[in-house]
């Protein structure tokens, strides 16, 4: 009974126990189909690379849970968030593959500019997006979400720009490699693990991390303290900028064209989501990384699974609606509250038993 | 109950979680009577108000208005309106998009029979509502076309209009300029003569002997007395608000720690200002020097503290921090050469509430390594465990969230931030407000400590006897400049509520 509480009593108990929910439904639904009940979890090999719904969740939550990174700071910092990831990746992806192939050439095959210098610009137009908004937000006091709406819409239209209005085809291997297969691991796994990885170094090892939530929850005493508070959000928004670059080149590797219109449309409400359902506050302050990671593979979870259940991709959002709000409320103070009372009224009979 | 009084509230007691906000409060106003209600900081003004006003429930006392038998009972503000009691404050609570006369009817607008709000009945009211207080104002306009002090004026107009027999005006001066005052005063005359009464709270001594018939002085939630303006001149009034509490400290001062005027310059301030906070001004702070600033409240004391220290940038002027002129432009270019700043507002300024108080300790510490430098856990427990024994910190654990703490032990850890920085000029803005006798001693015995040590120490409070205890010298400050100096011989309570109240002593 006490390892349960303590259990409960962990902070990254509500998003893990979202995660298992999600699953959950996975089984009983493949044991009410006659499945083997576990069909969600099992791996295999086939054709050399590695496959499974499992796998399926982690390769394609990828650029969620990149984008996630940047925004769990962001929101930390600011106590707002950065709507215009998405179409910062849609950006970051046009640049990538209009320099790889010309200005107005649709369909490559060898590189006009050598990758790195592609993939670079690509990343490099993303931090100055993350620049511009930092800069409006931390200098100019503009309110995060208005600040960040300038890129949401302008971001897509500068890569379509970019991108002549086309579909940029880059048909080379090398460039479709990081959207495909590193051995038997999809790589898009490969580099939102590694981007994982170098954020949590970076939080444990600098004081980034105090620096960030000081200022997100208390601006003002963190100046007095020494802080300098505006370049601390702006460092913030350019990480996220970065982040974005980083999945939105993914995103453009899987399909190895810069499809503007469609790369990371609507990306920006799923980081958001991934934060909240990690069990950060968007109020701003504390952050766990880990949480909004999860957060961000639960997200992908739903989608999976309800294309597994089999629902058409025009009801997915209804039904990815249901979850969330379930998710959510589980989440809720009042929820959280009335449990607490729940136990306490348990122990109070206990005591009088 | 006298028949001219139009407000009385006897006994009234309010207590927050630790602290005794009211105790024992009567407060009596007189029909077409202007009283003020003076108080430094905490002294309880704000939760009189919110208890006559129906915001704070009171524990124990009653409340009479003129014309109800009875005690009344305040469910919300609302029914204090209804009841007759009224209130303006310092920020306008009004729609600054909506019209005058939209703003003077908000929520009982006259209605035509078709129930649609009958717009041309309620401009010709406003306008005559306007033109019976003699002023100026088309009632069409939207509010924020005038200003504030109109805004405020509209504001007043709106709670007269509204069958108001009690007026309380909360700090309504503090965001006007002497013109606006005037006008204002000349409503509050008229208000006057109409039989309403008024409260009237402001720190501003001159307005009160300009304005006001009576004056009713509290003190750390106790009344002082209520008196009337010609039994009250500034200098008794200064001494009423900040009492004379003699406690068992008066012996801390240590003789022979008088002057340091010898010793070298830690701080040369000159013409340093900052525009609408602190005109120019000059300061020397010499090494080992305690250096009170003193005044009232709103007199520039922190502001003047804030402008050496970068948290409101220096303007004009230059500044020579020992012996080399500098250029602050944020409190970390302050921190870096040796200061500290222990801001007023605690709760603004100081804690960062959600993290613990191991993280609010090494705080200031880690911001001057910097962010790559981050100071390793077993170190941060080791300062943080320092500074909770040092500083008997009464906090559950090192991991407790700062927010979770009482005020004072709040206060010690902010101070230990500051403490763990090792500084050279400590700046302490109120370091004993709102804290227990037992933990203003301490900090008092820390304050020579430092001074012992060779570190400078600028100190604001607004307890003179405090200062008195712990201050070579003082400089006084009033309506956002500096005045004067104070040491020596002249360092004595008559000499610093003299030099405070000015004017016409």
């Amino acid at each position: 009974m006490d390892n349960i509480k303590k259990l409960t009593k962990m902070k990254l108990f509500l998003p893990i126990f979202s995660m298992l929910l999600v699953m959950m439904i996975n089984v009983i639904y493949d044991i009410a189909s006659g499945n083997p009940p576990f069909g969600f979890f099992s791996i295999s090999i086939n054709n050399g690379i590695l496959y499974g719904r499992l796998i399926d969740v982690l390769n394609r939550g990828s650029e969620v849970a990149i984008l996630a990174i940047g925004m769990t700071l962001v929101v930390s910092a600011s106590a707002g968030t950065d709507i215009s990831v998405g179409s910062v990746m849609s950006l970051s992806g046009g640049l990538c593959c209009m320099l790889l192939a010309g200005y107005g050439v649709t369909n490559v095959s060898e590189y006009a500019v050598p990758l790195w210098a592609g993939m670079f610009a690509g990343i490099a137009i993303a931090c100055v997006c993350g620049l511009f908004n930092g800069f409006l937000v931390a200098y100019m006091n503009i309110q995060p979400m208005v600040a960040t709406l300038i890129l949401w819409s302008a971001g897509r239209a500068i890569g379509l720009l970019l991108c002549n209005s086309n579909i940029v085809y880059v048909r080379v291997p090398s460039f479709q490699f990081f959207g495909a297969y590193c051995g038997i691991i999809p790589t898009p796994i490969l580099i939102a693990a590694v981007c994982v990885a170098v954020a949590s170094i970076v939080l444990k090892s600098t004081a980034l991390g105090t620096y960030i939530q000081s200022v997100g929850i208390n601006k003002k005493a963190s100046r007095i303290s020494g802080f300098n508070s505006a370049k601390i959000i702006l460092l913030c928004y350019v990480i996220c900028g970065l982040c974005a670059g980083i999945a939105g080149l993914v995103a453009t590797c899987r399909i190895y064209s810069a499809d503007t219109n469609n790369i990371g449309l609507n990306m920006e409400l799923d980081a958001i989501l991934a934060v909240a359902l990690g069990g950060n506050s968007l109020g701003g302050g504390k952050f766990n990384l880990a949480g909004s990671i999860i957060g961000a593979y639960t997200i992908q979870a739903i989608t999976t699974t309800l294309y597994a259940l089999g629902v058409s991709s025009a009801q997915a959002p209804v039904f990815k609606a249901i979850v969330v709000i379930l998710i959510v409320v589980i989440q809720s103070q009042p929820v959280k509250d009335y449990f607490k009372k729940l136990s306490a009224k348990k122990a109070g009979a206990k005591e009088a038993a | 109950m006298d028949s001219n009084i139009v407000l009385s509230a006897k006994g009234i007691c309010m207590t927050f979680p630790g602290v005794k906000a009211l105790q024992n409060v009567d407060f009596n106003l007189r029909k077409g009577e202007i009283r003020a209600l003076m108080g430094e900081n905490g002294a309880g003004k704000s939760t009189l108000i919110k208890c006559l006003t129906g915001v704070n429930k009171f524990e124990a006392g009653e409340i009479h208005l003129d014309g109800i038998s009875g005690p009344v009972v305040n469910r919300d503000t609302l029914d204090a309106q209804r009841k007759g009691i009224s209130t303006v404050y310092q920020e306008v609570n009004l729609c600054p998009n909506l019209s005058v006369a939209e703003n003077l009817f908000i929520g009982r607008e006259p209605m035509t029979k078709f129930h649609t709000v009958n717009r041309r009945k309620m401009n010709e009211m406003a306008a005559k509502l306007m033109k019976d207080l003699d002023l100026d104002v088309d009632v069409t306009q939207n509010l924020e076309e005038y200003s504030l002090a109109l805004q405020q004026m509209i504001a007043i107009a709106r709670a007269v209009d509204m069958d108001c027999k009690v007026l309380i005006l909360d700090e309504p001066t503090s965001s006007l300029d002497d013109n606006e005052v005037a006008k204002l005063f000349v409503m509050m005359r008229r208000l006057r003569e109409k039989g309403v009464g008024i409260m009237f709270v402001t720190h501003f001594l001159e307005q009160v002997y300009e304005v006001c018939d009576g004056i009713t002085v509290l003190r750390n939630g106790t009344l002082v007395g209520e008196y009337t303006i010609d039994e009250l001149p500034r200098v008794k009034l200064v001494a009423a608000m900040m009492g004379k509490d003699f406690d068992d400290l008066a012996s801390i001062k240590q003789e022979g720690s008088g002057d340091k005027s010898k010793e070298p310059l830690v701080i040369d301030a000159k013409g340093l200002s900052h525009a609408g906070t602190i005109k120019p001004f000059d300061l020397e702070i010499h090494k080992g020097e305690v250096i009170g600033l003193t005044g009232l409240l709103g007199s520039g004391r922190s502001e003047l503290a804030r402008a050496i220290y970068g948290a409101d940038r220096a303007q004009t002027g230059t500044l020579k921090v020992k012996g080399k002129e500098v250029s602050i432009k944020n409190p970390i270019d302050a921190m870096n050469l040796g200061m500290g700043l222990l801001p007023d507002d605690r709760k603004a300024e100081g804690i960062i509430g959600d993290l613990s108080v191991r993280e609010n300790i090494i705080l200031a510490m880690q911001a001057k390594q910097g962010i790559f430098k981050k100071i390793p856990m077993s170190k941060q427990i080791e300062i943080a465990d320092k500074f909770i024994e040092m500083l008997q910190i009464k906090t559950a654990s090192r991991e407790t969230l700062i927010k979770q703490l009482s005020g004072g032990n709040q206060q010690k850890a902010i101070l230990a931030r500051w403490l763990a920085t090792n500084p050279d000029f400590l700046i302490l803005d109120e370091p004993t407000r709102g804290i227990d006798i037992g933990t203003k001693t301490e900090i008092q015995k820390l304050v020579l400590k430092l001074a012992d040590e060779g570190k400078s120490v600028m100190f604001i409070s607004s307890e003179i006897e405090e200062m008195l205890r712990t201050c070579n010298r003082m400089a006084v400050l009033r309506d956002g400049a500096k005045v004067g100096e104070i040491s020596g011989d002249d360092l004595t309570q008559e000499g610093v509520m003299k030099a405070i109240a000015g004017g016409g002593k």
